[in-house]
């Protein structure tokens, strides 16, 4: 029997101020999509949140031609009056924050926890910086007088929904684009609370479009780059679909940027922190049920410090919290979909088929909603599907390594790059690994962390062109 | 850190060179993460009965301590009332014990006889432990002969620092033997050992010299108590129970002033330590203007609104 048993503390769903319904962005005006009303859904409990007019294709066509009549006004808008729009917004973003934080918990699962001091504080972050950038692009070592690119289509995730718009929209607007921007079909609500206060922020009608949709909107923006109407495309998603993507805009003059996925090696030395090293791995593959691209899914841990690491790790796995997104001590939320939870569950299920041993501290989910138990994997093997197939869930392997050359080999060994995290208190050894780990982001004594200075992006089949820092502005210059 | 490879206490404390080699091949402690674990755990949110629990909790795990140049029995006598009935006329219970200056603890026995309260008393030069290990030694018998139940006691900085760890260690074993019945805490100064992996280093230090509690500090160095600190201790108490299946315990002083932050120090017992941890036995706050934030605490929790400093008492 617990002794210190904590009471439940919900942050009010009131304070998303959610609606019945909610509409696209095109042009300045909100509106109905011509497409279908579709309800989008809780997934800690499945009932339905709010309605959503999805966009149809003759809204992609307004939105790109509202973009492309907005573009000549706003790109040569005085640099320090685009910078100061973004400005506004960031601003707007943080006095509007436990609102976004609470309806991000509520549309896409996680835990308001994260919401409130992850995604929305990073999100405001973001349009910061690159509010910054904006009147010094001539600095940025990409000439004296960088030129934007034209009209970006940006189509982003379900993990991070308002945190990928902004890192989206912020350089781009920044650079002197404009932008049509597709959030996910199952977490579009705080992408279009954005739209109301860049509305608020009364940047110019078109500079920004939201086009709530599903795939074919997707397909339709991609087209759209195809035949020259659009001239970049960014996207973040699965490698999958990134594929297909390159494969369309192939041999056309559209620009293209990916940031897909990843199954990034997290590499425990013996003479690593190991209490730190252990919150580093929790905080690398449950931090966002684990549904994160750059997660630390494969544990790398020298083999002669394995035991006590597992052993510490799954002592800690006891005291994760796992359950109401909206309850202030969660640290695991809710799967955001049920497509996303029979994909884990049959990656989890083809690891025990395979000979991994599985394991899940004691834990009560809750009837309703999507649900994982965080769960790690030992005996993993490089031959296992769970060491090389992206899972995106709360689901780690944990693989052992005798010596630096074989963690950098094994860690290399996927068609992956996205990020790889560094255990060890010997900083020479920290340097030498970072430079022969074929990833875009290395951490060193930490992992999933994120700043708006720093650039990420793949490697491989990760992807190419970089977020974030200086690096992200090249991908919405004409350079 | 789980199973540290403790193959003996005598082994590795045989010579200077053992010690510092298990003590050093401790893993280290990377301040950062230490920073950002203890900073997350301060973000839980502890409400109704979780509160109400907690701040009763907290009040039994006080030691409420006086160490005043200008202490006068009068003074010890009106902590000693408050001790055992720290809010006359309600259900909160006593404190653990009174702390005060070896010359007080025959002032403090008599008051607080027939109560649960226990007497622990300063010794070994306290603060600074300047002084022969004879005059230290001394010291403790004082406060043990009037009858003192619980020892706290000063680690040499001095000594720790130069890297003379048998000297600490033979230092705390000397007071411990000293001690008879009474219970040790070895008092690490943290705020002069400034790394977390000298606090690791002195944690196990302690432990293995046999102190029953760790405690971060005097209260007279700045910073005492700070969370990450607290943090490092918690994670020695609970691997030494792994390594050698004892219990230790762990106090935490000076600088905690309010029942915020005592709450925060319970959860991250519960949650690093573990919930056994949760028992006056085990852990501790040295405070002394704690244990009225505590009180005015739980006056808003059975109330719902704040009565202010003057509903409860001042001794």
């Amino acid at each position: 029997m617990d002794k210190f048993v904590y009471a439940p503390a919900p942050e009010s769903r009131d304070i998303a101020r959610l609606k019945p319904s909610y509409q696209i962005f095109v042009d300045g005006q909100f509106r109905d999509g011509a497409g279908e009303a579709v309800k989008t859904i809780n997934p800690a409990d499945e009932s339905p949140l709010a309605e959503v007019a999805e966009a149809g294709p003759s809204d992609v066509q307004d939105a790109v031609r509202a973009a492309r009549r907005a573009f000549g006004p706003w790109s040569t808008l005085p640099a320090r009056e685009r910078g100061k729009y973004l400005f506004r917004i960031a601003r707007a973003i943080q006095e509007r924050g436990r609102e976004l934080a609470v309806l991000e918990s509520l549309d896409n699962g996680k835990p308001i926890r994260e919401s409130r001091d992850v995604d929305v504080p990073t999100a405001a972050a973001h349009f910061f910086y690159y509010a910054g950038w904006a009147d010094k692009l001539g600095y940025a070592g990409f000439g004296p007088d960088p030129k934007p690119v034209g009209v970006a289509g940006q189509i982003i995730p379900w993990n991070f929904p308002l945190l990928m718009a902004a890192w989206k929209i912020a350089p781009a607007l920044a650079c002197g684009n404009t932008v049509v921007l597709k959030p996910a079909e199952t977490t579009p609500l705080t992408a279009l609370v954005l739209a109301e206060i860049i509305a608020e922020a009364d940047l110019p009608p078109g500079v920004v479009n939201v086009l709530a949709g599903g795939p074919a909107i997707g397909e339709a923006i991609v087209d759209r780059a195809a035949t020259g109407e659009i001239d970049k495309i960014a996207f973040t998603g699965s490698t999958e679909v990134g594929k297909i993507i390159q494969r369309r805009l192939a041999g056309t003059s559209a620009r293209l940027s990916l940031e897909l996925g990843g199954k990034a090696a997290n590499i425990v030395f013996d003479d690593a922190p190991l209490d730190q090293a252990v919150e580093g791995i929790v905080n690398g593959i449950f931090f966002n049920q684990g549904q994160v691209c750059c997660a630390g899914s494969r544990l790398l841990v020298q083999e002669s410090v394995a035991d006590e690491l597992v052993a510490s790790l799954q002592r800690r796995l006891g005291t994760l919290r796992v359950g109401d997104p909206l309850d202030k001590n969660t640290d695991v939320g809710a799967i955001n979909s049920a497509a996303q939870l029979a994909k884990i569950r049959e990656l989890a299920d083809s690891g025990v088929a395979e000979g991994a041993t599985r394991w899940s501290p004691p834990c009560e989910l809750p009837e309703r909603g999507y649900w994982f138990v965080p769960t790690v994997f030992t005996d993993v093997s490089q031959a296992h599907r769970i060491a090389r197939e992206e899972i995106f869930g709360p689901v780690l392997s944990v693989l052992t390594f005798r010596t630096p050359d074989e963690a950098i080999a094994k860690a290399n060994n996927t068609p992956y790059g996205l990020s790889a995290g560094v255990w060890t208190e010997k900083g020479s050894r920290i340097l030498s690994m970072a430079s022969r780990l074929r990833a875009g982001v290395v951490w060193a004594n930490t992992f999933n962390r994120f700043d708006p200075t720093s650039p990420f992006g793949g490697y491989k089949e990760s992807g190419f062109g970089r977020e974030g820092g200086r690096h992200g502005l090249e991908a919405y210059l004409d350079v | 850190m789980s199973t540290v490879l403790l193959p003996d206490v005598r082994d590795v404390t045989r010579d200077d060179a053992s010690l510092r080699r298990f003590l050093h091949g401790l893993p280290g402690v990377d301040q950062v993460g230490a920073d950002a674990r203890a900073a997350a755990l301060a973000t839980r949110s502890i409400k109704t009965t979780a509160k109400a629990w907690a701040i009763d909790t907290a009040i039994s795990m006080v030691d409420l301590t006086t160490l005043e140049g200008a202490d006068t029995p009068g003074k010890v006598r009106s902590l000693c009332a408050k001790a055992v009935r720290p809010d006359p006329g309600s259900d909160a219970p006593p404190v653990a014990a009174v702390c005060v200056y070896p010359d007080l603890v025959e002032t403090a026995v008599t008051a607080l006889r027939g109560s649960s309260v226990g007497v622990a008393s300063v010794a070994t030069a306290f603060p600074s432990g300047r002084a022969s290990l004879a005059t230290k030694l001394h010291d403790v018998r004082d406060a043990v002969a009037a009858g003192a139940t619980e020892i706290d006691m000063v680690i040499d900085r001095g000594a720790f620092l130069a890297g003379k760890y048998l000297q600490v260690f033979d230092e705390i074993v000397a007071t411990k033997a000293e001690c008879g019945t009474a219970h040790l805490k070895v008092i690490l100064e943290t705020g002069e050992l400034v790394t977390l992996d000298n606090v690791r280093r002195a944690s196990w230090l302690a432990l293995l010299a046999g102190g029953d509690f760790i405690k971060t500090s005097t209260g007279k160095v700045n910073p005492a108590a700070r969370p990450p600190v607290a943090l490092v201790m918690l994670e020695a108490a609970r691997d030494y129970l792994t390594a050698t299946g004892e219990l230790r315990g762990v106090k935490l002083a000076g600088g905690i002033r309010t029942a915020k932050e005592a709450v925060r120090y319970l959860v991250m017992v519960n949650e690093v330590a573990g919930d056994e941890w949760l028992d006056p036995k085990l852990f501790r706050f040295g405070a002394s203007s704690l244990l009225n934030d505590l009180l005015q605490q739980r006056h808003k929790l059975a109330t719902g609104a704040y009565d202010g400093p003057d509903y409860v008492t001042v001794d």
